[in-house]
């Protein structure tokens, strides 16, 4: 609890860290909301108001079908933010436990799943990404465990590194000493002490996730499933403005501005929580 | 030093493999196959079609084969581009694909050094601050956005270069400065990181106190000392590049492999995927035992690991 006192106290003296966290927030929160808050109905058509520039009646404009690009934005939010959050939550629980295991047994155990390791590292994630997802399903599951299955290896390196160190800390001898079970000394003694880094590679896996699906949807390899409910990837937007850019530019400007934002946004928070929580700081 | 490459080199076919072997397995899962269209061919030029290709063969003998033509450099037919087999079109577009990551790379370093070098030297000023701002915003910008705004304000706006098209000199500015910019953002976080921490260390002092002017203290002890952990972290910059060359090659309609990566998955042309996939990941491998090299070449303590 002292850490998030810690962080807390923190964001409220560092203003680009609250302005991210905020932005956040805000994108989070239109995505959730968006039904409640999109001013269209995300399947709604005006065939008399296609192509329009932004107005008081359409604030972002209309597309090529006369569909609201505020309203998909707005929708396509959910998309960004499920995929960004459930791949780095994917990767967190399989890293992590792959980390603590490989580290905490040490020995050819731990060589061995290093090396795995190591050969994951080595690939082109992003064409292996195109391949998981092929298998798995182009829709919004099969894309965040496909991105999930290759982020994993991050947390792995940095779980097992710590684990390593923190396994020879006095304390945990002490708990060993007692005679704690390896579950309860990995669990209660291990992990709380080695959250911080996690947190912060946890922050940089959401934009890098949010990077990767949009890379792809824009190329026509990502997420391509219109009939679902959660909306159409920002991606996919910006591919349906790309092909229009030279006469409607705000078709592409609007939903490029909305990834670029969020991936930023992340990245700040990224940085900022890895200077609080660098122990070399203090 | 033997024994290390050979390990790494070692470490090296084994990525391959699993590339192979992965790639291998999922595109026959995968529902569906390569010759399936809209008008259903009689089943006897199916059959044909199979036999022509070893379809029709138990998976372990297709893989079997597989495996002994790719140690021989051949990566089978293209099921797609009838006349031409998969290595025909890697020979075709990877020396594109090359030029366009070498000057991307070039750019991305040429411009990474002064700027890491005068954040580091102006800590927590101005310069330092707006070097890091505009680093993050580098590794924030998807490649396809940088692409689409660049060509809009350069080639729609202004008319100063091509949008498009690959061969002469003008065409390939736009591109360079898409692809290169992440990993210049990249390289010069790394690089002011380490300049940092090598600038606390004792010898700078010294260095300074023996009255050295600043700048050769900075370009002589600090940057020669900060490139050594840089060099390590090179791996994932190639990565970066490499993940990026198809994007961009997409963008800007350039022949390169990455554009036949992304209409063979459209296509279902399984080996030229497979075969694409081989050679993006050996250029990986191949600039990662550099960058091993290298390393290791520079500081004797880890070739004894």
């Amino acid at each position: 609890m002292k850490l998030f006192q810690r962080l807390a106290g923190e964001f409220r003296r560092n203003r680009l860290l609250t302005a991210s966290l905020a932005f956040i927030a805000l994108v989070t929160l239109a995505g959730f909301l968006a039904p409640l808050i999109s001013p269209y109905s995300p399947g709604g058509f005006e065939e008399q108001r296609l192509l329009e520039v932004p107005s008081a009646a359409h604030w972002l404009g209309t597309d090529e079908l006369g569909r609201d690009v505020l309203t998909r934005i707005l929708y396509g939010a959910r998309v960004s933010i499920a995929v960004g959050l459930g791949t780095a939550l994917i990767a967190l629980l399989i890293g992590t436990f792959y980390g603590l295991v490989s580290g905490y047994a040490g020995g050819a155990l731990d060589s061995f799943l290093m090396r795995v390791v190591d050969i994951f590292y080595g690939l082109p994630d992003l064409l292996i990404f195109v391949l998981l997802s092929l298998f798995l399903g182009r829709n919004i599951t099969g894309v965040l465990i496909a991105l999930g299955l290759i982020t994993w290896v991050r947390f792995a390196r940095i779980t097992r590194g710590q684990v390593l160190q923190a396994k020879e800390l006095i304390y945990v001898e002490g708990a060993r000493a007692i005679g704690a079970s390896h579950v309860r000394i990995l669990l209660r003694h291990i992990l709380p002490n080695i959250f911080a880094p996690l947190l912060v590679t946890l922050t940089f896996s959401i934009p890098a996730a949010i990077l990767s699906e949009s890379t792809l949807s824009f190329i026509g390899l990502g997420i391509n499933d219109p009939y679902n409910a959660w909306g159409t990837s920002w991606g996919t937007l910006a591919q349906d403005g790309w092909r229009a850019m030279r006469t409607y530019p705000h078709l592409i400007f609007f939903p490029a501005l909305a990834i670029f934002l969020t991936i930023l946004a992340f990245n700040f928070l990224g940085n900022g929580l890895r200077d609080i929580l660098d122990p070399k700081r203090n | 030093m033997i024994r290390f490459l050979a390990k790494r080199l070692l470490h090296g076919l084994a990525v391959l493999w699993v590339v192979v072997t992965l790639t291998f397995v999922l595109l026959r899962i995968l529902p569906g196959g390569p010759f399936d269209s809209e008008r259903r061919l009689p089943p006897e030029i199916m059959a044909n079609i199979q036999a022509k290709y070893h379809l029709d063969e138990p998976w372990l003998k297709q893989y079997a084969r597989y495996l002994a033509g790719v140690a021989q450099g051949d990566l089978g037919p293209s099921y797609k581009y009838i006349d031409r087999t998969v290595s025909d079109i890697i020979k075709d577009t990877l020396p594109t694909s090359t030029l366009l990551g070498v000057l991307a790379l070039v750019f991305a370093v040429v411009l990474a050094f002064p700027l890491a070098v005068a954040a580091a030297a102006y800590h927590n000023r101005w310069a330092d601050r707006g070097c890091v701002f505009l680093a993050t915003l580098g590794i924030s910008l998807p490649h396809f956005l940088l692409g689409a705004a660049l060509i809009w304000v350069f080639s729609l706006k202004l008319g100063w270069f091509q949008a498009a098209r690959w061969g002469s000199p003008d065409s390939a500015v736009l591109p360079t400065i898409t692809l290169g910019a992440m990993p210049c953002a990249y390289f010069t976080y790394l690089l002011r990181s380490s300049l940092l921490e090598t600038l606390g260390e004792d010898f700078i002092r010294t260095a300074r106190a023996k009255g050295l002017k600043e700048p050769f203290v900075l370009f002589k002890h600090a940057v020669r000392n900060s490139l050594i952990p840089v060099l390590t972290l090179l791996g994932p910059l190639f990565a970066t590049l490499v993940a990026g060359s198809f994007v961009v090659e997409y963008v800007f309609a350039i022949p390169g492999m990455g554009r036949f990566f992304i209409s063979a998955v459209t296509d279902r042309d399984y080996p030229l995927i497979t075969g694409v996939t081989l050679v993006y990941t050996a250029i990986l491998v191949c600039a990662n035992l550099l960058v091993d090299m290298c390393y290791s070449l520079v500081d004797p303590r880890i070739r004894v690991r």
